[in-house]
């Protein structure tokens, strides 16, 4: 069988039958109790949020939810989150580091919305807010991009101690459509253009971006779910034992040393 | 009193494609002119520069570059560059890039998208990074994420305010998924530098959206903006082809962030060096306190 093309990926990141991020909730977090809203000025469906146990510890999980079936979709905004939902995650990720709960994040948009009220209600903003605060938040947080990962909209549910991408995800600064439209003047020429923004995750891997690549092979079945509880688990076990000060210190050098090997000149 | 009218207004700015390159030297007796983009009126140069790159007849704030912008809020000679060698590679091989790089690099004469150092505004010291608008127009890559960075250090070890003009595309699509990283890794250094106790005034300008408007260009203290500027996270286009919905007038530009809430102020540049200066000076006790 030939290997898989950027392209592949993308399509694969993309597919209907694919778990969504409330699959993930579903099968891994126990006594799952969702908390909704911004206290702002809405509760974005795109994000869902709550607290529950992940094997025995009890954490704060986020997930960006595209839907299941054409209402649902329509519902969920296709999982491309408002600035309410941005602001929703942080606020229980700011909840979860005054009860010293992990974070655990399930990323999958194509983008932030790209909308009229989005801009209004300051969707540079929101995304700009979430950054920062994520880069010192004083308890640990895996962000697992789970199918796509868009650009900007996906980065502010993924400033973490570590980040995974599953085999099949994609972490893109654009959509491969976007790109050719900009690079071709023609969106066909996506196939190109991903192969060009390596964007898969064994790329991400090597530039650094992130820690693992987890097998898709049993993908939505228990045995998956059931190693990727464990691993998460082992994980966040590791990162509690940290200090507040160190693991805030790790995480900044972490994104700090991005990049920096790709520089020219001094 | 000249002023814009807002709701007509479209920022039109193909006219001054061709940047420091365009910035001519009189010939023959005619002296060059440029058209504004707002009012259509041929202002002669030489009125232009005298009057901070804004149309003698109606504001409208003409596109600078940075040496421009330094040398018009700074005080003389008071600007130290630091890090002028850092650039982008085409470490990903895309197509195109090294090409657009030298293109890019012969228009701005610049080696990247912005330019850091120390500098005094209105006797106040302070760090300052400016974005390059004839560089890819200010687009973020890992050279200018690692500037922005490296000045917001530099400001937390020597307990400076930082005064950062963003003008911006967004992240260059050109360096991939690390581009992108360059909003968090700024992100985290602006948090530093806030947490230190330390000012950062933000001054956008037009245009910013994308990657900076999600993260250092929205991240201020205080976040001023010059009058008309385009300020957004989506691209207008992407906007209209995502929702099919006619744009509201206005949509995007600095008075609609100021009146959804998103920006402390509105300053002409006639009063920024001023605004600055002062905003400094009443934050300058913080230094010693924080
Ligand atoms: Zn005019």
């Amino acid at each position: 069988m030939a290997e898989n093309t950027a392209y592949d990926r993308v399509k694969a990141a993309r597919a209907n039958n694919r778990p969504t991020g409330k699959d993930y909730i579903n099968a891994l977090v126990d006594n799952f109790i969702e908390l909704h809203g911004d206290r702002r000025f809405a509760d974005d469906p795109a994000i869902v949020g709550g607290v529950g146990w992940l094997g025995g510890i009890a954490v704060t999980v986020i997930a960006i939810e595209k839907g299941r079936g054409a209402r649902d979709r329509i519902t969920r905004n296709f999982g491309a989150p408002n600035p309410e939902g941005y602001r929703k995650a942080l606020r229980l990720m700011k909840q979860a580091e005054k009860f010293r709960r992990p974070v655990v994040c399930f990323v999958d948009t194509s983008g932030a919305y790209c909308g009229i009220e989005a801009e209004e209600r300051g969707q540079g903003q929101a995304i700009a807010e979430n950054l920062m605060e994520m880069m010192t938040l004083k308890t640990p947080i895996i962000s697992v991009l789970v199918g796509e990962g868009g650009s900007g909209g996906a980065l502010a549910l993924a400033v973490a101690d570590e980040v995974w991408m599953l085999e099949n995800s994609i972490y893109s600064v654009i959509s491969p459509e976007g790109c050719a439209s900009i690079l071709w003047k023609d969106s066909a020429k996506a196939a190109d253009a991903a192969q060009s923004l390596k964007l898969t995750a064994q790329d991400a891997l090597e530039m650094g971006i992130i820690e693992r690549v987890l097998p898709e092979k049993e993908l939505g079945r228990e045995g998956f779910y059931s190693v990727l509880r464990a691993e998460l688990c082992a994980k966040l076990e590791e990162l509690e034992i940290l200090p507040a000060p160190e693991l805030t210190e790790i995480r900044y050098r972490r994104f700090r040393a991005l990049g920096a090997q790709q520089l020219a000149g001094e | 009193m000249p002023f814009i009218d807002f709701f007509n207004f479209q920022p039109k700015n193909e006219l001054e494609k061709g940047g420091r390159q365009s910035a001519p030297i009189a010939q023959d007796d005619n002296e060059p002119a440029k058209t504004c983009p707002n009012c259509h009126r041929q202002i002669p140069l030489s009125q232009l520069w005298g009057n901070d790159h804004c149309c003698t007849n109606c504001d409208y704030h003409f596109r600078m570059n940075s040496r421009q912008r330094v040398s018009f809020l700074t005080d003389s000679g008071s600007f130290s560059e630091m890090y002028a060698g850092l650039c982008a590679d085409d470490f990903l091989s895309f197509p195109g890039y090294p090409k657009k790089l030298e293109t890019t690099r012969n228009a701005s004469r610049e080696t990247e998208a912005v330019i850091c150092g120390t500098a005094r505004i209105d006797g106040r010291e302070c760090c300052l990074f400016v974005m390059e608008p004839y560089f890819m127009m200010g687009s973020m890559g890992v050279a200018v994420g690692e500037k922005i960075t490296r000045i917001f250090e530099y400001a937390v070890e020597n307990r400076l305010p930082v005064v950062g003009c963003t003008v911006s595309g967004g992240a260059r699509m050109q360096e991939g998924m690390l581009s992108l990283m360059q909003m968090a890794k700024v992100s985290g250094a602006v948090k530093r530098h806030s947490d230190a106790g330390l000012l950062y005034i933000t001054l956008i300008t037009d245009p910013t959206t994308g990657g900076v408007t999600a993260s250092f260009a929205m991240a201020g203290d205080i976040i001023l903006a010059e009058p008309g500027a385009t300020i957004g996270f989506a691209g207008a286009r992407v906007i209209e082809q995502t929702t099919r919905k006619k744009l509201p007038q206005g949509f995007q530009t600095s008075e609609f962030l100021l009146s959804h809430g998103f920006v402390d102020a509105i300053v002409p540049r006639a009063q920024q060096r001023k605004t600055i200066g002062s905003l400094l000076k009443l934050h300058s006790g913080g230094a010693e306190n924080g």
